[in-house]
């Protein structure tokens, strides 16, 4: 275990290089969030004072501030492009003699540059949360709070398991970017970044909701709002707590079949 | 890469505007044909690609649709209206994707490898090979169904547009596609003084985003910074403004052009400024 600590520990150090590149990218970030702000208020105002499917003005500005901060702390950015490079430069060769296990290795690599993207991310975010903070509404209770950061954790697997995975697919097609760019896509909807999922019709909802897409995003912020409460709040850290599984089942079992492949390629 | 194709080009025809004018359009042609024997040596990732900007294109489509389904009105845009105007920004986003995204791109690019020495000693207009190095003809597909995605919005709008409107549309439309590309190039000349300006390209997208929102949504210090400062709600508003019949001022589109012609002036004295202090990568 303390090896991939060292792994964390270099991992933080390489990525702090590029601390101004997060920040302008944070910045940067805030101006579509402040855009689609700005629709929300406009669409609100036509409806004088009603709600949208339960979200008031105030909880749907909420929405998007959570998402943003859910997504500063869970999002997979540049990993899975470092994966597909290095098995199509052969770089995980050497992972493959060195007692250390890629998937865990990859995983250190994706918590460290988590924490300095958030710690480089929050001023910015706080800042603009300050100046939106007659929207920003707070979760319900302490307990509600820390299962949001328990389910936020499962997400940031979650998602990490799912990018791994599509990333070994350079182990079978050379080019694997525009396949991450389909998946990022289906993500961005049907994960809820673009926008609260259950203002849909509930058929579609619903089905949204047998695919592992909404516990990526929208589950999480869901709990902090305060939408998912009860039983319902169990079964969907269940369900959660499942894909997280069955995601890791997979990306080893991806891994398996591709070092396969790759060994052959070898000789 | 392509650039040792020789052109052969008639000196005692360089001479004049004309004469300068065709000799830049051979020199394009050249690029054209270049681009399209690149693009044909990986036809399935041209092919992916253009399923990918279909999909993000959908993506905005269904957002609207969404928000439409619980209102009747943004400001006052209704929502074939803002079909429309998601439809024009899509054609000039990949309009311009088409002919300059990647080139201006690849300015950094250039640098750091010093191959802008290189074309800097082209007997050619630096400023003009790096803009229009290469095409990207999957832009021109996807602008392709932006057009028809407009052509159905102005059905259900029951809109007959005048050959003028029409004309004046696609006028705006260049110049919008001239206000990314002086914006982008203004932003990526920064690659001059550091190594990484890739980050720049990813925050220009995020304006992007801010031009396929109707302007009557926008209020305050944000409508007045993306108006004249950054006029990301100009580009698109305008022209689809003038197509719907929604302009509250003709006033509205000289705004657009002067914008157009001040971001112009701009790109072009940084470009210049940045080109005297260039000292090679090499040196």
């Amino acid at each position: 275990m303390e090896k991939y600590w060292h792994v964390i520990n270099i991992g933080i150090q390489n990525t702090l290089v590029y601390r101004m590149n997060f920040l302008f990218r944070s910045v940067f970030g805030l101006i579509p969030l402040m855009a689609t702000i700005f629709l929300w208020r406009a669409v609100y105002e036509g409806k004088d004072g009603g709600d949208i499917s339960g979200y008031t003005l105030a909880k749907m500005v909420s929405y998007y501030l959570i998402v943003t901060i859910v997504d500063a702390l869970t999002a997979v950015t540049e990993d899975d492009w470092h994966i597909a490079a290095d098995i199509k430069d052969g770089n995980i060769s050497q992972f493959l003699i060195k007692p250390v296990d890629y998937l865990t290795y990859r995983l250190s690599l994706f918590f460290a540059g988590r924490a300095v993207y958030t710690a480089v991310a929050i001023f910015p975010v706080i800042i603009f949360i300050f100046f939106q903070r007659e929207f920003f509404v707070l979760p319900p209770d302490a307990l509600t709070f820390v299962l949001f950061m328990v389910s936020m954790v499962l997400t940031a697997l979650l998602q990490f398991f799912i990018s791994y995975t599509m990333a070994l697919l350079a182990f079978w097609v050379l080019e694997v970017s525009t396949f991450i760019f389909i998946l990022f896509a289906i993500e961005y909807i049907a994960g809820g970044h673009l926008f609260p999922i259950d203002i849909l019709p509930p058929l579609v909802a619903k089905i949204l909701y047998l695919t592992p897409f909404p516990y990526q995003m929208f589950f999480p912020v869901s709990i902090y709002l305060g939408q998912a409460t009860g039983v319902e709040l169990w079964r969907g850290l269940a369900i959660q707590s499942f894909w997280v599984v069955a995601t890791y089942c997979l990306a080893r079992f991806v891994w398996h079949r591709g070092i396969r492949k790759y060994s052959a390629v070898g000789g | 890469m392509n650039m040792d194709t020789p052109v052969t080009i008639n000196t005692a025809a360089a001479n004049g505007f004309l004469g300068k004018l065709r000799r830049y359009g051979i020199i394009y042609l050249e690029l054209w044909k270049n681009s399209v024997i690149r693009e044909m040596q990986f036809k399935t990732n041209f092919i992916m690609w253009i399923f990918v900007e279909l999909l993000w294109f959908t993506l905005q489509l269904t957002f609207i649709g969404v928000i439409y389904m619980h209102t009747d009105r943004i400001a006052t845009w209704t929502k074939w209206e803002v079909v429309m105007l998601i439809g024009a920004s899509h054609f000039i986003q990949q309009l311009y994707t088409a002919i300059f995204l990647t080139n201006v791109v690849q300015l950094s690019e250039h640098i750091r490898t010093g191959k802008l020495d290189f074309m800097l000693l082209l007997p050619v207009n630096t400023r003009f090979i790096i803009s229009f190095r290469q095409v990207d003809l999957g832009g021109f597909v996807n602008a392709a169904s932006a057009v028809v995605v407009m052509a159905y919005a102005a059905k259900q709008l029951e809109l007959v547009p005048s050959a003028a409107q029409i004309f004046g549309f696609l006028m705006l439309c260049v110049v919008g596609i001239a206000i990314h590309y002086s914006l982008m190039f203004t932003l990526t000349a920064v690659s001059f003084w550091t190594v990484r300006a890739q980050g720049i390209v990813w925050a220009y997208y995020n304006l992007f985003n801010i031009a396929r929102l109707p302007d009557a949504a926008f209020r305050g210090w944000f409508k007045v910074f993306f108006t004249f400062a950054i006029p990301m709600l100009l580009v698109t508003n305008v022209p689809v403004k003038l197509l719907v019949q929604k302009l509250g001022s003709p006033f509205e589109m000289v705004v657009l052009a002067g914008m157009g012609v001040l971001c112009a002036i701009i790109s072009e004295g940084v470009w210049r400024v940045s080109v005297k202090h260039y000292t090679s990568a090499s040196s």
